[in-house]
């Protein structure tokens, strides 16, 4: 696994390639979008979806945490798919990630499908989480008003052109001015970058990490200040699955 | 037909097209329905399409008036108002046509049992284009559910020629036993006048397409009165109609029809045709089955016919009366479609036909079967069991397999639990099964119907009207202002919007043609061996043309033939590569299986394999060093743990769990229009399948995908008949060149690279020309006039690429 060193506010980042930023100087690790309990919310509607989402993502988080031992762990909004979900994780499930956290500072920056903290989970809650320069929060600002920004929500991917036509993975889009992080959980879909929403936090482009197998593939983005503009064409897929 | 009603017995007729069948399933009926007056459902005929059962009841209809007989005939699909099915509900027509989904819609009903308890016939038309497909499935669970409410009933089904008679009789049985029912055959009419129409000049060496012999097409269009020319797929409808366009000097009638129009307008088309207001029609298999036009005086076939059940059911189309012979003419693309085209004629003049029997019936349909049979009323599942295994397609189903899936509609059967507070089916004391709300059977009629539709996007004119749909991914590959092909005209794509994609007509430059996934037939095995009998032996190459007789001789001159039981493998290098030409003819699907697996075993022995090629007739790779001992990438053990592996890992299997997934209710089928787009389903599908299949590898959902993709897809049977064939008598020669054999397939569009790990490398690759490109510069705000990632549309050139330049310059210094 290589991970991508990338600066932001002169503060040195390191993108992972399974979706995770590590920010060595602050031993803090960040993740987004886990969206937990997403199968038995599905369930719960009738439509019964292998419940075994929560399992396969903290079974993702878990060799991060031995990589690098993180001191503070910041999930980035909607880390249960909805406000319930913690309650109705499975008991063994709720041992793994309570190992997983063990010690560490632990912050649940609140997303709008999980608007209050994990019942019964360590950790402090907030809306927006602030360390030196930078800014944590669910849904990026988009402008000049964000301040240097590490944010999900809008679970990105784009599509790479190769000779063998296009290959789409999930992605890390950063600027000099913010990092968007790609959605973490098993069951997470994404949004084209082009999409309306991405393309107005980004109107000056900037450059893709698209997660592979055991590195990032990076390319620049050309300004998106048009699709910005443009009429919202999609709306964000955090509803489906 | 009518001794087996008078004895109640259930009946199969076999006869050709335009034999009248569908009167003779009826007359029965009719006769019954006259001789005794009753009251509620005497008869219900199942038809595959919706258009066919309206037209039977307007041809019922009349007959019925004029015989003074006071019945009722009405139809039922999806489009019947709400009024008039909730009519049908409480009083019930003598005779309903219906549709596979609208019958399990009805038999879903609480009242089903009152509505379909007087039913004493049903009559399944076009019986073999259902058998052994998922329709088929859930019409025989329908089947076997009516004679559970009404006893009596007998069963008729009506059936073109097919190579599997007893199967079919079996598929209609009560008890899926065939002896049980009478089988009738109707031989004779005339045997159809088949030809081959060759290009003026030049026969072409490859391509599907056809079009050099559009000017004979044209002039064979002239000469008749109408003339239905049927094309292998919705790209070639496109093509032809076209050339045909350019060609029309003469300005005749002539139309499009083709699954990817809109409904409105296929119904226009045929109206046209039915009222002899067209003197042509350019179309796919969408108009294979469907209803009698009566006055088609020829048939042409563009492309080779893949098949004789297939030759023949179009061929059928034209002239739909039994003493005169039905005229079609075989328009072969390229050299070896000559060879398949003689061999198909050659068939159908031994009387042969082709087909699989059908397969084994899908758990996927069995799921959404048991629950509406729950919400039909509470079922005990022994009772319910015995009932299903009564149905052909699930005779040999297991009591594991059934409570398994029983169990999946339940609450999922998943080993983990917690789901059970969220099942949807629930038991009483007595063991009896319920449904647990109102809100189960609205989910169930959401998602009823057993054909699931590739994301497709609506093509809208700007301002205008929708022209039909296209698949998803087609559009992603267009830029806005690119043209192509569609609905018989050129339309430039200018955006994409929620639900459509919104065009233009007209445009410059050369314009692409949409590309429909799956909508190509493999060769059947059957043709397949006329093919390889017509090539090993040259006695029997008289009746070719001189071009295709001199490129065979050319073939035995330079390499040799393919041997009639043995596989000829050819190596010769090309540039760079060494390419490896193996001549299988096991049709295409067979071959790309194969392809994947050859290239597999490559990459292992070091030969550094690139990619690969599977046509209907042959299997090529290309690769980096000589393959020198080629028959060893063909051993029998080729299907072991290469097979598994690269199954599980395909899109194929994928795709046939995206579709499990769908039919059993795991989720939301698509509906056009709808917030959700289809990608997002797909995309989901694949998450689900990646996390279910290492958490619960042996999930009944996934047992479904594995039985289905090595069941219902032959090609891995091909396969292994293939190899079990060439085993020991394999040739390899070892060329300077190409032979004349193989430029077909080098000229054949459609190539597949190796993938496997190919797709990290790709990026990595892709990323490099792109940095290489910039100077490995990071540019946040300019535009590096690269079409970057994602397509968007190059920005409005600003100040920015000077300064670039003079950046760049600076540091070349």
């Amino acid at each position: 696994m290589m991970s991508a060193p990338f600066h932001l506010a002169g503060e040195r980042l390191l993108l992972d390639p399974s979706g995770a930023l590590f920010w060595p100087a602050r031993h803090l690790l960040v993740v987004s979008d886990l969206h937990l309990e997403k199968g038995s919310h599905f369930a719960s509607r009738g439509r019964f979806v292998p419940p075994y989402d929560t399992r396969e993502t903290l079974a993702r988080l878990a060799p991060l945490m031995r990589r690098y031992s993180p001191e503070r762990v910041v999930f980035l909004g909607d880390s249960f798919h909805d406000g319930d979900g913690a309650a109705r994780m499975h008991a063994a499930d709720r041992a793994t990630l309570m190992h997983l956290l063990g010690n560490r500072h632990v912050t649940w920056v609140l997303g709008n499908h999980d608007p209050v903290g994990p019942d019964g989970l360590p950790g402090e809650v907030s809306l927006e989480f602030r360390d030196g320069p930078l800014v944590f929060r669910h849904e990026g600002l988009p402008g000049r008003d964000s301040g240097f920004e590490l944010s999900g929500h809008f679970h990105p991917k784009a599509s790479l052109p190769t000779r063998c036509g296009p290959v789409t993975r999930p992605c890390f889009l950063a600027d000099a001015r913010r990092v968007l992080l790609p959605a973490f959980g098993a069951f997470t879909g994404g949004l084209e970058i082009s999409a309306q929403p991405i393309a107005a936090l980004f109107p000056r482009g900037g450059r893709a990490f698209l997660l592979g197998r055991d590195r990032l593939h990076s390319a620049p983005v050309a300004p998106m200040r048009h699709l910005a503009a443009a009429n919202r064409m999609t709306d964000a897929p955090l509803q489906t699955i | 037909m009518l001794e087996a009603a008078e004895a109640g017995q259930s009946a199969l007729l076999i006869a050709p097209t335009g034999g009248g069948k569908t009167l003779a399933g009826f007359l029965p009926s009719l006769i019954q329905l006259h001789r005794q007056r009753m009251e509620g459902l005497h008869t219900v005929y199942v038809s595959p399409l919706k258009a066919l059962a309206v037209d039977i009841a307007r041809n019922l209809t009349t007959p019925a008036e004029e015989m003074g007989l006071d019945i009722r005939i009405e139809t039922r699909t999806g489009d019947t108002p709400a009024n008039r099915r909730a009519r049908q509900r409480q009083n019930p027509p003598h005779i309903l046509l219906t549709t596979p989904e609208s019958l399990t819609l009805l038999l879903s009903l609480p009242d089903a049992a009152e509505m379909f308890g007087s039913l004493r016939c049903v009559v399944i038309d076009e019986i073999h284009a259902m058998a052994g497909t998922k329709r088929g499935d859930q019409l025989a669970l329908c089947l076997s559910r009516l004679s559970t409410l009404a006893p009596g009933m007998r069963r008729v089904g009506l059936s073109a020629t097919v190579a599997h008679p007893r199967a079919l009789a079996a598929w209609c049985a009560r008890d899926a036993d065939p002896d049980s029912v009478k089988l009738v055959r109707v031989t004779g009419g005339e045997a159809p006048d088949l030809s081959v129409m060759l290009p003026e000049g030049r026969l072409p060496w490859g391509g599907h397409m056809g079009l050099a012999s559009m000017p004979e097409v044209y002039e064979r269009l002239k000469e008749a009165g109408v003339t239905i020319v049927f094309v292998n797929t919705r790209a070639q409808a496109e093509l032809c109609f076209q050339a045909l366009w350019r060609l029309n000097d003469d300005n005749l009638p002539i139309a499009l029809h083709h699954g990817s129009l809109t409904i409105e307008q296929r119904r226009r088309v045929e109206a046209a045709m039915a009222a002899g207001k067209l003197r042509a029609v350019v179309a796919t298999a969408s108009l294979d089955l469907g209803i009698d036009w009566g006055a088609v005086d020829q048939v042409i076939q563009v492309g080779a016919p893949k098949g004789v059940a297939r030759l023949l059911q179009r061929v059928g189309r034209a002239n739909h009366r039994m003493d005169e012979p039905s005229r079609a003419i075989l328009v072969p693309a390229n050299r070896f479609e000559v060879i398949e085209c003689q061999a198909a004629i050659e068939a159908v003049d031994a009387g042969e036909v082709d087909g699989e029997p059908p397969r084994p019936g899908g758990l996927d349909v069995l799921a959404q079967h048991i629950l509406a049979m729950a919400c039909h009323a509470p079922f005990l599942p022994d009772e319910l069991f015995a009932e299903v295994t009564s149905a052909a397609p699930y005779a040999a189903l297991s009591r594991q397999d059934f409570d398994d899936t029983l169990r999946f509609v339940e609450d999922g059967g998943y080993a983990l639990s917690g789901y059970e507070r969220f099942r949807r089916l629930f038991r009483d004391y007595e063991g009896r099964v319920h449904v647990r709300g109102p809100q189960v059977a609205r989910q169930l009629r959401m998602n009823l119907g057993t054909i699931v539709d590739l994301p497709l996007l609506k093509v809208k004119l700007r301002g205008g009207p929708v022209l039909g749909e296209v698949e998803e991914y087609f559009i992603s590959t267009l830029e806005p202002g690119d043209n192509f092909i569609f609905s018989g005209q050129v339309l430039r794509y200018e955006r994409l919007e929620p639900t459509a994609a919104i065009v233009t007509r007209g445009g410059e430059g050369e314009p692409r043609v949409p590309a429909y996934g799956g909508s190509r037939m493999p060769l059947t095995t059957h043709l397949a061996r006329r093919v390889r009998e017509i090539l090993s032996n040259p006695r029997r190459w008289r009746g070719l043309p001189d071009t295709v007789r001199e490129w065979l001789a050319m073939q035995r001159h330079r390499s040799e033939m393919p041997p009639l039981d043995g596989l000829l493998i050819e190596v010769f290098p090309r540039g760079p590569r060494w390419f490896m030409v193996a001549y299988c003819f096991e049709g295409r699907l067979a071959h790309q299986t194969l392809g994947m697996l050859v290239t597999k075993r490559m990459e292992r022995l070091g030969l550094a394999p690139m990619g690969f090629l599977g046509t209907d007739y042959v299997l090529a790779t290309w690769s980096a060093f000589q393959p020198t001992d080629p028959a060893a990438l063909f051993e029998e053990d080729l299907l072991g743990e290469e097979l598994e592996e690269w199954i599980a890992e395909s899109s194929m299997l994928r795709r046939t769990f995206r579709n499990i997934a769908t039919i059993a209710g795991l989720l939301e089928k698509n509906h056009p229009g709808q917030e959700k787009s289809g990608r997002q389903m797909t995309m989901s599908a694949d998450l689900i399948y990646d996390v279910l299949r290492k958490h619960e590898p042996d999930h009944i959902l996934l047992r479904a995908t594995r039985a289905e993709a090595a069941g219902g897809l032959t090609d891995v049977a091909r396969i292994g008949a293939l190899l079990a064939r060439a085993r020991g008598t394999i040739r390899v020669r070892q060329l300077d060149g190409v032979s004349p054999l193989a430029v077909p397939a080098l000229i054949e569009e459609g190539r597949e690279w190796v993938s496997g790990n190919a797709e990290d490398a790709l990026l990595a690759e892709a990323v490099a020309l792109v940095e290489e490109a910039t100077h490995g510069e990071d540019h946040f705000s300019g535009d590096l006039g690269l079409e970057a990632i994602s397509g968007p549309p190059p920005a409005p050139r600003e100040a920015w690429p000077r300064r670039q330049r003079f950046a760049r310059r600076a540091r070349a210094g």
